[in-house]
C-alpha cells in the first residue's frame, strides 16, 4: 500500500487545537505523514508534544523549517545552523541569487516558489539543473492553487505547467503538499492528483509527488541524521560492544 | 450505431460549517467547473447531482466518463458554498450506483 506524505503543513504551533484537528483531519485523509513548519527557535519538549499529538493520530510527524533569506549569506549561515536540528530543510525563493544558491546547495531538501507572478518564480532549465545535481526537489503548494482565483490562478496554472516541464526533463523531483493553515484548505492524496491534472501532470506522476519522493526526502534525511551515519555511503552497523570477538 | 454513454458515480462528503443544500452543492459545482473549463467543457460534462444526505454530508453525483478527471478537479477546487468555507471530498469512484453505495457508503 502507498504511504502519502504531506510534507507542508502550517497550522499556529502557539494552537495545539488547531495542530491537533490538521493532525487528525490529515490522518482521516489518508496520509500516514506530516511535515509541519516549525520555526528554528523551537524547543524540543514542544517538538515532543507535536510528536506526542501526531503519535495520537497514527500519523508519523517530520520536523520540517522554512527559509526565507534575504541573502546568500544569510542562506548558508541559517544551514550551518540548523540543518542538523530539522529532518527536512525548505527554501522559499523570493530572488534568482536566492533560488540558485539553494538550489546547488545539497543542505536544502526542497525549493519553494510562492509567487503567483511569473516574474517571482526562477525556476527555470538552470535552476533545474543545478536542483537535479544537488538532490533538491521542487515543491507546490496546493492552497496557492485553492486560493487564487480569476487572472492570478491562470497565471499559476501557466507557471506550473511549464515548471513541472522543466522538472520532469532535468528530472528534479515534484513533490506536492498542501501547504495548509486550516482544515478548509486540506484535500486528500486523490484530490490533489486531481488537482495536478491541471498542470498537466498524470495521476501517476502525481501521486508520486504525494508518496515516493517526499518519502525519500524523509528517509535520506533520517539516515544521515542518525548517530549511526558516517558519511555518504558508510554507517555504522556495530559498536565497540555489540562486536563479536573474532 | 452509437455506443452506450459511460458514466461514472461519485460519492462525496461534504464538509461545512453551515447547512447546505441540494442547490447549493450543484451551484457551487457548476461555477467552479465553468471558472476552470468555461462553457465548452461544462457542455461535454453531464453532470447531475443523484442524492443527497444533509444530515450524513453525504452526497453522489454523475458525470461523463471523459470528464472524471475535469470533475475531480472542479470538485477538490471548490473552497466556497455560500461564501462561507466548505469542502467536498471525493470517498469513492465507480460505474456503477450499487458499487459505489457498496463501496464507499457502507
Amino acid at each position: 500500500m502507498r504511504k502519502f506524505v504531506d510534507l507542508h503543513l502550517c497550522p499556529s504551533i502557539e494552537n495545539l487545537d488547531q495542530v491537533e484537528n490538521m493532525v487528525k483531519k490529515s490522518s482521516e485523509l489518508g496520509y500516514h505523514i506530516v511535515g509541519i513548519s516549525l520555526p528554528p527557535d523551537i524547543k524540543r519538549d514542544e517538538i515532543s508534544q507535536l510528536q506526542k499529538i501526531c503519535r495520537d493520530s497514527k500519523t508519523d510527524l517530520v520536523t520540517r523549517v522554512d527559509f526565507t533569506p534575504k541573502t546568500r549569506r544569510e542562506l548558508l549561515n541559517n544551514l550551518r545552523r540548523f540543518r542538523r536540528r530539522f529532518e527536512v530543510i525548505s527554501v522559499i525563493c523570493t530572488s534568482k541569487t536566492i533560488a540558485r544558491q539553494a538550489a546547488k546547495d545539497r543542505r536544502v531538501d526542497i525549493l519553494s516558489f510562492p509567487s503567483t507572478d511569473p516574474r517571482g518564480r526562477f525556476f527555470d532549465d538552470a535552476e533545474a539543473e543545478l536542483a537535479s545535481k544537488a538532490l533538491s526537489s521542487f515543491e507546490i503548494d496546493m492552497t496557492l492553487l485553492l486560493s487564487s482565483k480569476g487572472f492570478s490562478r491562470i497565471r499559476l496554472l501557466s507557471c506550473l505547467r511549464k515548471e513541472v516541464a522543466i522538472a520532469k526533463k532535468f528530472r528534479v523531483p515534484v513533490v506536492i503538499s498542501s501547504g495548509a493553515t486550516c482544515e478548509h484548505l486540506m484535500r486528500g492524496p486523490h484530490d490533489y492528483a486531481s488537482l495536478a491534472f491541471l498542470f498537466n501532470v498524470t495521476p501517476s506522476l502525481a501521486l508520486r509527488a504525494l508518496s515516493e519522493d517526499p518519502l525519500a526526502i524523509v528517509e535520506r534525511n533520517r539516515g544521515k541524521l542518525s548517530p549511526d551515519y558516517v558519511v555518504e555511503g558508510v554507517r555504522i552497523i556495530r559498536r565497540k560492544n555489540d562486536c563479536l570477538d573474532v | 450505431m452509437p455506443r452506450r454513454v459511460r458514466r461514472r458515480y461519485l460519492a462525496l462528503r461534504v464538509v461545512s460549517e453551515q447547512p447546505v443544500s441540494q442547490r447549493d452543492i450543484t451551484s457551487a459545482f457548476w461555477n467552479t467547473f465553468l471558472q476552470l473549463f468555461g462553457e465548452y467543457g461544462a457542455s461535454q460534462v453531464g453532470f447531475s447531482l443523484i442524492d443527497y444526505n444533509p444530515q450524513k454530508g453525504e452526497a453522489i453525483v454523475r458525470c461523463s466518463h471523459k470528464a472524471l478527471e475535469m470533475v475531480r478537479a472542479s470538485i477538490a477546487s471548490i473552497t466556497e458554498i455560500n461564501e462561507k468555507p466548505a469542502t467536498l471530498h471525493v470517498i469513492g469512484v465507480s460505474g456503477t450506483l450499487r458499487a459505489l453505495r457498496k463501496k464507499a457508503l457502507s
